[in-house]
């Protein structure tokens, strides 16, 4: 037996555009916890989805317990003994806990001697001592979808427990938990780690990670860059490394400078009463406003009723004194704002359609003949007016956008709504992953938006940014608008305080 | 295009394309074994019923497209036929439907009907977009309303006695005798639809939708609309499809067109139209419905039964879909 459970070595996994993994590797010791960190981008997850089956490598291999294997599904994975809490929960939310738990593998009984059946009782039984294993006291009936977010989490725990796991992947566990709620898991954690399972812990919270890892993977660009006892590490290190370069140039000098207020929002107020509410602020021109708060800030969603994608019960928008009706994306957009939706693949590109369509759409108006006929030699002109302003990276303006990688498809989206000439844009995670080198690139653009006197919102969930790239920093907490911060002063600190300001307060169940 | 033909890539082609080249070597066979396969009014006749499946299956191609369809096609160009029968039958014939009904010019017909499917379309287009119906129920739903409508109105009569200058208007040819009237019809539908998709917000906005539709209504596309002015744009096909079809068929029945909305899904799916949405052309639906005739008339040179090439028009169609979706599914 080596003294390791599990060894990846050598994994290469390419996507359409982007070499995700080039020669990754972790190696995991029994009865340890693992913290595998890197940017956003740098292949974690992509990773762990290949240890876990979801995707098949392209090269490389896995040794489990001494022995190569081939993972090809999760359920082959868990089989095995590796269970993987996701990033995203997938639960269902309308059947009870016990059937999230036991979905897929069911305990059964034969009915009459020979008809199988479900076996709820047993069902029950077992599901109500894993959650007595993970310290959660819940009805194993209960409908998991009335759970809160972190209660549904401990499920997904559970579940990973029950299969008898010797591996488990934690993929940012702990993004949605209040303090409280994190003290719980890393009770849990320490109490699988006692029994000798070994834990791979990504998170980006350097706190936590020191705080109970023993070893720490490090990744940049796809690449393994070198595991670390825990304890030679600190902070600083770990940037440097996760990074690969020096703080400093990680954002561009600003010279944008903000002046008179031009938009406002006062009282907006989403339907649900469980979103965003009486929420009012104000930017400036040529401001670059950084919206900071957890996952479940309703962030988004704000943004999203701003821009008429979700519907609100009451609040105004004023553009220079000038109220703005806007029930539809439509509306936003003729009257000057711009939204680059959080999730590029979801709600921005058209996959299978050209650079050229895809940068085009949203201000086709602009390029008819006669009023009907579209000028494509104005279009193919719109085109490389940015591929040169943005140094965008693609074959030809025919080229599919889905082909390209996240920060060319980043810039492109960018560049349909500067074909608006927008005066506020809102922009959502506008470096969500995208690699370092690109990132740095966006920033400069955004940079030189707002030096040329628009108004930029920026939500981001990464601290370094929101602190990096603000004039000013408003904070979100569970709906509501919890502070302002002058960007010079924002600080880790001053932002999550009032981040998790109704922490104490029961959290929205969402 | 200045890239290598390599072995890999020529098998690549090979198996996206495989159905349209195993038709164009069967057809090559038959030719060589039956002359009669290559004479001008083989020729003729393949084209005119590639004509009238063309103009189907470019309405069927804007739903298609945007990641609907629409399997009220076939019934509704069925209304349409009925419908211009029954307004243009002669004056003289015995079993005319409206005996004391003056004559109307071809045009006025033309239009009418095109406008009740026009119309027909637009509440499909709608029900799909406000009702949220999926297309495939909606339209599943609408195309048994029309069946059942046709079949009150006509009284599962069967029409007959078309005016002259009705079939002559699908008899006639224009140069030669291989261009019927009914091939130049469809040249120019061919050609209006070529200009929409291309040259228009219409098209793209459809193909923004079929892309992405989230991201379409994002980028201030109004969703709802584009869909109704698509399924308004195929139901006027279906109603031009119906009115051509009765005139070369010089008659037509409650049943005529029925089944043809798959025939025009498969047109369409074997000429490159992605089920997946926001791909396909023009060209590429010519030569899917093309393909899928070639392949009719070569079945029954070979001598095959009617009744078993149903079964051969049913696996071409899976074939197709499964060949498109494969292109998708190997990028996961």
């Amino acid at each position: 037996m080596s003294e390791y459970r599990l060894e990846m070595k050598g994994v290469v996994k390419q996507f359409p555009g982007v070499k995700a993994l080039d020669h990754a590797e972790l190696r995991l010791r029994p009865g340890t916890v693992h913290a595998l960190m890197g940017e956003n981008g740098a292949g974690k997850s992509t990773l762990m989805k290949c240890m876990f089956g979801i995707y098949k490598m392209d090269e490389g291999e896995i040794i489990y317990e001494g022995k190569k294997v081939e993972i090809h599904d999760p359920m082959q994975a868990l089989s095995m003994g590796i269970a993987m809490v996701h990033q995203e929960l997938q639960p269902v939310p309308e059947r009870s806990v016990a059937e999230n738990i036991y979905i897929g593998r069911y305990p059964m009984k034969k009915l009459l001697g020979f008809i199988p059946v479900v076996d709820h009782e047993q069902m029950y039984k077992n599901t109500e001592e894993l959650l007595k294993k993970v310290r959660m006291h819940f009805d194993p009936k209960q409908r998991l979808g009335d759970l809160s977010v972190s209660q549904m989490q401990s499920v997904e725990i559970a579940k990973a427990v029950s299969a008898d796991c010797k591996v488990l992947i934690l993929d940012e566990p702990t993004s949605s938990l209040t303090s409280n709620e994190v003290e719980a898991l890393f009770r849990i954690i320490a109490d699988l780690k006692a029994e000798g399972v070994s834990i791979v812990y990504i998170s980006h919270k350097m706190d936590e990670i020191l705080r109970i890892s023993d070893e720490v993977t490090i990744m940049r660009d796809g690449r393994y860059i070198g595991t670390w006892d825990a304890k030679e590490l600190t902070t600083d290190k770990i940037i440097t490394q996760m990074v690969g370069r020096e703080l400093t140039n990680l954002f561009p000098e600003r010279h944008n400078e903000p002046g008179e207020v031009v938009f406002e929002v006062e009282d907006f107020t989403s339907i649900n009463p469980r979103s965003f509410r009486n929420c009012t602020f104000n930017v400036r021109k040529g401001e670059i406003l950084g919206v900071a708060g957890l996952v479940g800030a309703q962030r988004t969603e704000l943004m999203e009723g701003l821009f008429g994608i979700r519907l609100h019960s009451r609040g105004t928008i004023k553009y220079k004194g000038k109220e703005l009706k806007i029930t539809r994306p439509r509306d936003a957009i003729t009257q000057g704002i711009a939204l680059l939706t959080e999730d590029r693949r979801a709600t921005g590109i058209m996959g299978v359609l050209s650079v050229a369509d895809n940068i085009s759409i949203a201000s086709l108006d602009q390029y008819l003949n006669m009023g009907i006929v579209i000028n494509d030699k104005k279009i193919e002109q719109l085109v490389q007016d940015n591929v040169q302003k943005m140094s965008i990276k693609c074959p030809s303006s025919k080229t599919q956008i889905q082909s390209l990688s996240g920060g060319n498809m980043q810039k492109v989206l960018i560049g349909r709504w500067l074909a608006n000439n927008p005066d506020v844009l809102i922009l959502d995670e506008p470096t969500r992953g995208i690699d370092v080198g690109a990132k740095y690139e966006i920033y400069c653009i955004i940079e030189e938006l707002a030096r040329s006197g628009k108004s930029i919102i920026m939500i981001s969930s990464e601290m370094n940014e929101i602190i990096g790239m603000s004039d000013r920093v408003m904070v979100m907490c569970d709906g509501r608008i919890t502070g302002f911060i002058d960007g010079k002063d924002a600080n880790q600190e001053n932002i999550m305080t009032l981040a998790t300001q109704f922490e104490t307060a029961p959290s929205a169940a969402v | 295009m200045g890239k290598k033909l390599n072995g890999k890539a020529v098998v690549k082609w090979l198996s996206e394309n495989v159905i349209i080249v195993m038709i164009v070597l069967a057809s090559i066979f038959v030719s060589t074994q039956n002359k009669n396969f290559l004479s001008i009014n083989n020729i003729r006749n393949l084209l005119s019923n590639t004509a009238v499946r063309f103009i189907i299956a470019c309405g069927v191609s804007g739903c298609l497209i945007t990641k609907g369809t629409d399997l009220s096609a076939g019934r509704a160009a069925g209304l349409a036929a009925c419908l211009s029968g029954i307004l243009l039958q002669r004056a003289d014939y015995s079993g005319r439907f409206y005996p004391n009904m003056p004559e109307l010019p071809l045009i006025v017909v033309l239009l009418l009907v095109m406008l009740l499917m026009g119309a027909i379309g637009a509440a499909n287009g709608a029900i799909i977009s406000f009702l949220k119906v999926p297309p495939f129920i909606a339209t599943l739903g609408t195309q048994t309303i029309i069946y059942g409508a046709c079949l009150i109105y006509t009284g599962a009569i069967p029409i007959g006695g078309l005016r002259s200058d009705y079939t002559g208007l699908a008899t006639g040819y224009l140069g030669t005798r291989m261009l019927s009237n009914v091939t130049i019809i469809a040249i120019v539908v061919g050609l209006i639809m070529w200009f929409l998709y291309n040259k228009t917000r219409y098209g793209k906005y459809m193909y923004a939708i079929g892309g992405n539709e989230n991201a379409a209504e994002v980028a201030g596309i109004n969703v709802n609309k584009s869909k109704i002015k698509i399924y308004m744009l195929a139901g006027l096909l279906y109603g031009l499809t119906g009115f051509v079809l009765c005139a070369k068929s010089g008659g037509c029945s409650v049943n005529t067109a029925q089944g043809w909305e798959l025939e025009a899904i498969a047109g369409c799916t074997i000429g490159g139209v992605s089920v997946n949405g926001g791909v396909g052309r023009i060209t590429g639906i010519i030569v899917g419905v093309l393909v899928f005739e070639v392949l009719k008339i070569v079945l029954q040179f070979l001598g095959v039964d009617s009744s078993y090439t149903y079964i051969a028009q049913g696996l071409v169609i899976i074939i197709a879909v499964a060949l498109d979706l494969r292109k998708y599914l190997a990028k996961k």
